[in-house]
C-alpha cells in the first residue's frame, strides 16, 4: 500500500513515544494524537491515554469516538501533578520554534502590543522543563522555523542551559515532526538536526523552508513509511474519517 | 442555624469594586459563571483585575472594558481556539497581561489559599514568563540540592466567582461533572466568594447525586449562592448540558465586527438575565 504524506508524517508522530514505557502521552493536533495512538495499538502499549478532558481510557478508540473503557482519573488538577512528576511526554504544536528548540504559542511581536495575540504560554514552560516535550509542525515554514522566537514558551537548549541545573535536569526534546522531515537536537551545541526527511522531500527544499541556516547533511536518511499494518490501523481503525489529510497538505 | 446566603446574581455582584482583583472559576470555555459575569457587566464595577482560566468570561468583560488587568495562563473558547475580543484588546495595546504558566496559576492560587508568600515551582525557569515579569523572583532550596526555583507569589483574590452544578443555601457547592477545575482554590484564595448553580437544593438531595468526594467547595468559604439555572451558558456544565456550541459561534462571529458586535450586545446582554434566556430561546429556534 503506497502511503500519504499525512500518514508518513503520522508514524513519524507515533515514533517519537517509542520505548517511553508507562508514561502518558499527551498529543496536541491531530496528527499527533493519530501517532499516539498508532504507538499504543503496536509498539509501545504500556502508554497511557487520556480523552482530551479529565479521562484515562483504556482502549483506543478513533478519532472523536467515546472509550469504551475508562481506566483512570486526570482532572486538570492531576494533570499538572503528573506534569511535575515527569512521568508524561507531550507533543505540541509551535507557532515559532528556533534552532535551539525554544517553542513561542503566546503571541507573534512585542509584550505590550502583539501584532498578533495567540492562545498564551499554557502549559510550555511547564512541560519543557520537567518532561519530554516534542513538537508537531504541519506546515514547515520559515514563518514558524525561525531564527529567534518572539516569546520563549516551551524552552529551548540554550535557554536550559543558562537558567541552570534546576531545568536542565529534566529537560528534554527528543523530536521536532513537521510535514516535510523529522529533526531533532542530538548535535554537540544542541541545535536543530535533520533526523530524516520524507519521502518526496528534497534537500533543498528543507532548507527554502527553514528560517535559519539548516545543515541537511548528503545520504541523511528517509523517514520510514508505514507498514501495512500500521497503515490499516491509522485508516480503518484509528481515522476511518480522514481527518489527517486535512492537517497535512498532501 | 447557619445563615441562609441566597441572593440574586446582581445582589452577588454588588458586593464588588472597581478596581479589585477577582478571579472566575471554571476553564476556558468550560463551566464558567457567565450569570455572574452577565450581572458583573450590568454594574458599573470596572478597573479590575482578572485572574483566570480565560475563555468567554474574560472577552465579555474586556470588551465591555472592565479589565485592566488579566492574569492568566491562556484565553480561549476551547472549540475555537483564539478568543477574539481578548486578542483585539491585546493587539490595540488596550489589555496588560500577566502571563503565568497553568501550573504556576495553580500554585498561585494554592499559596494564597494557604495563606503562604509564595509556593517554589519548576515551571516558569528558562522562559520568558520570568523574564517578561522581572518582580517574579526565584527562590533556593536550603537543602543539599540547592536547587533554585520560581516563587510563585500568592494569587490572592478580593473575590471569587464560581459555578457549580448544586449548592444548598448555606454555600456548600457540588460538581458533578468529570473534572472540577479549580472552583475550591478560587474560593479559598478569596476574601469573598459567591457561588452560582444550576439548581439550589436541600443539603440532604447532595448524596443523591453523588459521592462526598463531588462536595468541592464547602460553605466556610462562601459568601452568596445564587440560583441560576443555565448559569454557565454558553460555555460547558456537564452534566447538566454542554457547551452551546451554535451560540458560541454567533459569540466569535459578532465580537470580529463592531457593527455586529453592537448587534449581539443589545439583542443578548442589555436586559436582565431573564430576557438573556429569552433571547438565547429566540436565537436556538431560529437554528432549529
Amino acid at each position: 500500500m503506497s502511503a500519504t504524506r499525512a500518514e508518513v508524517c503520522a508514524v513519524a508522530c507515533a515514533e517519537a513515544w517509542r520505548g517511553d514505557g508507562e508514561i502518558l502521552a499527551s498529543p496536541m493536533g491531530v496528527l499527533p494524537t493519530v501517532g499516539a495512538r498508532l504507538a499504543r495499538l503496536t509498539f509501545s502499549p504500556e502508554l497511557l491515554l487520556t480523552d482530551g478532558e479529565a479521562l484515562l481510557i483504556a482502549d483506543t478508540p478513533a478519532l472523536g469516538a467515546k472509550a469504551a473503557v475508562v481506566e483512570g482519573w486526570l482532572p486538570f488538577r492531576r494533570h499538572l501533578a503528573m506534569v511535575a512528576g515527569g512521568r508524561r511526554h507531550v507533543m505540541m504544536g509551535a507557532s515559532q520554534l528556533d534552532r535551539y528548540g525554544n517553542q513561542n504559542i503566546s503571541r507573534i511581536g512585542g509584550a505590550e502590543r502583539p501584532a498578533r495575540q495567540l492562545l498564551g504560554v499554557r502549559g510550555a514552560p511547564g512541560n519543557s522543563v520537567n518532561h519530554p516535550t516534542s513538537y508537531w509542525i504541519p506546515r514547515h515554514s520559515p514563518r514558524v522555523l525561525v531564527e529567534r522566537v518572539d516569546m520563549v514558551c516551551g524552552v529551548g537548549h540554550d535557554r536550559a542551559a543558562a537558567a541552570g541545573p534546576s531545568v536542565t535536569r529534566f529537560h528534554r526534546v527528543p523530536r521536532v515532526v513537521t510535514d516535510l522531515a523529522v529533526l531533532d537536537f542530538e548535535t554537540p551545541d544542541r541545535t536543530m538536526r535533520v533526523r530524516s526527511l520524507h519521502p518526496g522531500v528534497t534537500a533543498e527544499e528543507l532548507r527554502a523552508a527553514t528560517g535559519f541556516p539548516l545543515d541537511v547533511p548528503a545520504g541523511v536518511p528517509r523517514t520510514r513509511t508505514p507498514t501495512d499494518g500500521e497503515l490499516r490501523l491509522i485508516r480503518d481503525v484509528i481515522d476511518p474519517a480522514g481527518l489527517r489529510e486535512r492537517e497535512v497538505r498532501a | 442555624m447557619t445563615a441562609d446566603k441566597r441572593m440574586t446574581a446582581d445582589e452577588a455582584v454588588s458586593h464588588l469594586e472597581s478596581g479589585m482583583t477577582i478571579g472566575i472559576g471554571g476553564w476556558g470555555s468550560r463551566r464558567k459563571p457567565m450569570a455572574l459575569v452577565r450581572a458583573l457587566l450590568r454594574s458599573d464595577t470596572t478597573d479590575l483585575t482578572v485572574v483566570s482560566y480565560g475563555g468567554p468570561d474574560v472577552g465579555l468583560l474586556v470588551a465591555a472594558g472592565r479589565i485592566r488587568r488579566l492574569v492568566a495562563a491562556f484565553t480561549t473558547l476551547d472549540s475555537i481556539p483564539l478568543e477574539p475580543h481578548f486578542r483585539a484588546a491585546r493587539q490595540r495595546g488596550e489589555l496588560e497581561l500577566t502571563e503565568l504558566d497553568e501550573a504556576m496559576f495553580m500554585w498561585g492560587l494554592t499559596a494564597a489559599a494557604h495563606r503562604l508568600p509564595f509556593l517554589p515551582i519548576r515551571a516558569g525557569l528558562g522562559s520568558d514568563v520570568l523574564t517578561a515579569r522581572p518582580e517574579l523572583r526565584t527562590v533556593v532550596s536550603p537543602y543539599e540540592d540547592g536547587e533554585e526555583l520560581v516563587a510563585v507569589p500568592a494569587l490572592t483574590l478580593d473575590a471569587a466567582l464560581v459555578h457549580l452544578n448544586r449548592a444548598d443555601a448555606r454555600g456548600n457547592a457540588q460538581y458533578l461533572g468529570p473534572d472540577p477545575y479549580f472552583d475550591d482554590l478560587f474560593c479559598e484564595a478569596a476574601r469573598e466568594a459567591y457561588v452560582s448553580c444550576e439548581r439550589v437544593v436541600d443539603s440532604a438531595e447532595f448524596a443523591s447525586a453523588g459521592g462526598p468526594q463531588t462536595l468541592l467547595v464547602h460553605r466556610a468559604c462562601v459568601n452568596g449562592v445564587v440560583e441560576a439555572p443555565g448559569g454557565a451558558h454558553f460555555t460547558s456544565c456537564a452534566p447538566d448540558y454542554d457547551r452551546d456550541e451554535a451560540f458560541q459561534a454567533a459569540y466569535a462571529e459578532a465580537a470580529a465586527d463592531p457593527a455586529a458586535w453592537r448587534e449581539f450586545t443589545g439583542r443578548f446582554l442589555s436586559g436582565d438575565e431573564a430576557a438573556y434566556r429569552a433571547a438565547v430561546a429566540g436565537f436556538t429556534g431560529e437554528a432549529a
